[in-house]
């Protein structure tokens, strides 16, 4: 009886749970219900995701309205993956978040925090999981409009204007979405992204679909910093609060990619976006941009935290670049790489936060040293740093190598050397956080420093210790990719 | 030409909103103005959508005798979600305006960026 409404389930608990914190007021009695909620997501998501695997896709009409007239939330291997990712690293930032945010944020606002972090789970987790395009405009804006205010609770007094500046780039995004959106309803009468794809072979004039296609495109690419629409991204991952950074790093971006992957492999389907448009070759172009650019402009950040940041908009750019190629190997490269660079930058950011915590900042002139006062956490961001590299036996080599025999097997042979050359330059950005980890000595007025709280640095780890295991083990993460593709091109037009 | 021209002023009035609400936000530097523009951006898109659910001559839809032309509802209730979304996003931005002239004693753009750059 329960298990038919898993899918609902796992949406609703979150939004449930945020006003009921807010009644609350109490910091701690609202960090254990978000725990409970966390977990209870996580278990919920883990089960849709086993269902999805061995038995198809999973279709649930919100009211019993049934689809195409009511919303319709479907999840197959791919939403099943993503919201199994955005649940499972909920579950790992709130243990460590507790005392993050007691030194971070204001006792009296606490309780606010994890009200608003539950809203942007709930957010994130119904983009995944619905299958209409509005409703999902809707979970957009409900966890866009909680990360604008997590963003806002930083302690700096910039995180104000880059909560202002992400609000503005943020809802120009999902206005660009929704005009996409409203352009595909009048060409085909329908908000279900199925349906639209069945009904879009029918449409003779192809012109709106295309101007549709333009504006999910640019839309939903502010959403996910794709270069050169990652702006507001910097600013925003830099003065967030710690956990706010660890969670949205790992997950809001990713999320964002998949509604794009939805939109051009389901929706649209292969041929009208790749063949039919030029699409591939631009993305192509922007991504290869990101790569470089991105990641060179991290090499000369004098914060750690920025320095992760621009190295996620580079990241993003090895996802796209598999999205670009417009192939199954392609997108099961891109879809394996929002995995494992998710839980690589979650597990990164979380570290700095300990850092933070113990240090006060993550400027690099308070770092130095560090590999001798903070030997674990050091240590852990160094593997962090290895996987975004793409050094074999961590999770970003497994996403890379699969990129690159995509590239290689469709022939684009410099697409594979773009990304072994893009990589040294993310050797040059983590060697710096090496350098002064490891061969500065802590500055002479330094306060005497250890390794940041257990209640912290576990969290940070087990995530640390899933980047390694997610390289050496990497065939589950792969398989679950290359299902997740079959599953997003499963509705050719 | 002219009756492709009126035959889709809904449109170009869109377009036109549309352009002024994204040059308003781009060009002025005061945070407040930037809203107005932001707010004017997100309501073309409210004609954009609710002017092809009209039909000329089209009732409300009701099923029984005599309404067999109907106006599509659909997009009036797609439109009063984007409102409240419209609505909490700006007063979003308003509550975050106020709380920046609160720590930089400004909302131009200008003098938060020569605060910031004074920091460095």
């Amino acid at each position: 009886m329960l298990s038919q409404h898993l899918p609902v389930l796992l949406v609703v608990v979150p939004l449930i749970s945020a006003p009921l914190i807010v009644v609350g007021r109490s910091g701690f009695a609202g960090w254990i219900l978000s725990v409970a909620v966390a977990a209870s997501t996580a278990l919920t998501a883990t089960a849709l995701f086993v269902r999805a695997t061995v038995s198809g896709p999973i279709s649930y009409a919100i009211g019993s309205w049934p689809p195409p007239w009511g919303i319709e939330y479907r999840i197959d291997a791919a939403n099943a993956l993503v919201a199994l990712l955005v649940s499972a690293i909920a579950l790992v930032v709130l243990p460590y978040a507790r005392r993050s945010v007691s030194a971070e944020i204001g006792q009296d606002r606490q309780y606010l925090f994890y009200a608003l972090l539950m809203l942007c789970l709930a957010g994130l987790l119904g983009i995944s999981v619905t299958g209409d395009a509005f409703n999902l405009f809707v979970f957009l804006e409900i966890s866009s409009l909680s990360t604008y205010v997590l963003i806002a609770m930083g302690r700096n007094r910039r995180a104000l204007t880059a909560a202002y500046q992400y609000l503005v780039l943020g809802t120009t995004g999902a206005t660009l979405y929704v005009i996409g959106i409203g352009l595909l309803y009048l060409a085909t009468g329908t908000l279900n992204f199925a349906d639209m794809a069945s009904r879009l072979g029918a449409v003779t004039d192809t012109r709106p679909l295309a101007a549709g296609l333009a504006f999910v495109t640019a839309g939903v690419g502010l959403k996910f910093a794709l270069f050169p629409l990652h702006a507001w991204l910097p600013n925003a991952y830099t003065y967030a609060p710690s956990a706010v950074s660890a969670f949205l790093a790992a997950t809001a971006t990713k999320v964002s990619v998949y509604v794009l992957m939805r939109l051009y492999f389901t929706v649209y389907g292969v041929d009208a976006v790749f063949r039919d448009l030029p699409l591939g070759p631009v993305l192509a172009a922007l991504s290869v941009g990101a790569m470089f650019i991105a990641s060179a402009a991290a090499i000369v950040q004098k914060d750690l935290k920025r320095l992760l940041a621009y190295s996620s908009i580079g990241q993003i750019g090895y996802i796209t670049l598999g999205i670009s190629l417009g192939s199954a190997p392609g997108l099961a490269a891109a879809m394996a790489h929002v995995v494992n660079h998710g839980i690589t930058k979650g597990a990164l950011f979380m570290l700095a936060g300990a850092m933070a915590l113990r240090v006060g900042g993550t400027g690099f002139e308070r770092l130095a040293g560090l590999g001798r006062t903070m030997p674990i956490t050091a240590f852990a961001f160094v593997i962090g740093g290895l996987s975004l590299i793409g050094v074999p036996g961590t999770a970003g080599f497994a996403s890379k190598w699969a990129l690159v025999s995509a590239a290689m097997g469709a022939g684009h042979w410099w697409i594979a050397a773009a990304v072994l050359t893009s990589s040294l330059l993310a050797l040059a950005y983590v060697w710096r956080f090496v350098e002064c980890a490891y061969f500065q000595a802590p500055p002479a007025d330094a306060p005497e420093v250890g390794e940041a709280p257990l209640d912290m640095t576990a969290p940070a780890l087990v995530l640390t210790a899933a980047v390694v295991a997610a390289g050496l083990f990497a065939s589950p993460v792969l398989d679950a990719a290359t299902r997740a593709a079959a599953a997003l091109m499963g509705h050719p037009r | 030409m002219t009756a492709a021209f009126f035959g889709h002023f809904t449109y170009w009035a869109s377009i036109f909103l549309l352009m002024a609400g994204l040059y308003i936000v781009i060009a002025r530097g005061n945070l407040v103005k930037k809203l107005v523009g932001l707010g004017i951006f997100q309501t073309s898109v409210y004609m954009l959508y609710i002017a092809p659910g009209k039909l000329i001559g089209g009732t409300a839809p009701i099923v029984g005798e005599g309404f067999s032309v109907y106006s599509n509802p659909l997009p009036h209730v797609l439109i009063l979600t984007a409102i409240v979304v419209g609505v909490a996003t700006l007063a979003l931005g308003l509550a975050i305006v106020v709380r920046i002239r609160e720590a930089y004693g400004s909302v131009e753009e200008d003098d938060l960026l020569e605060a910031d750059a004074k920091d460095d």
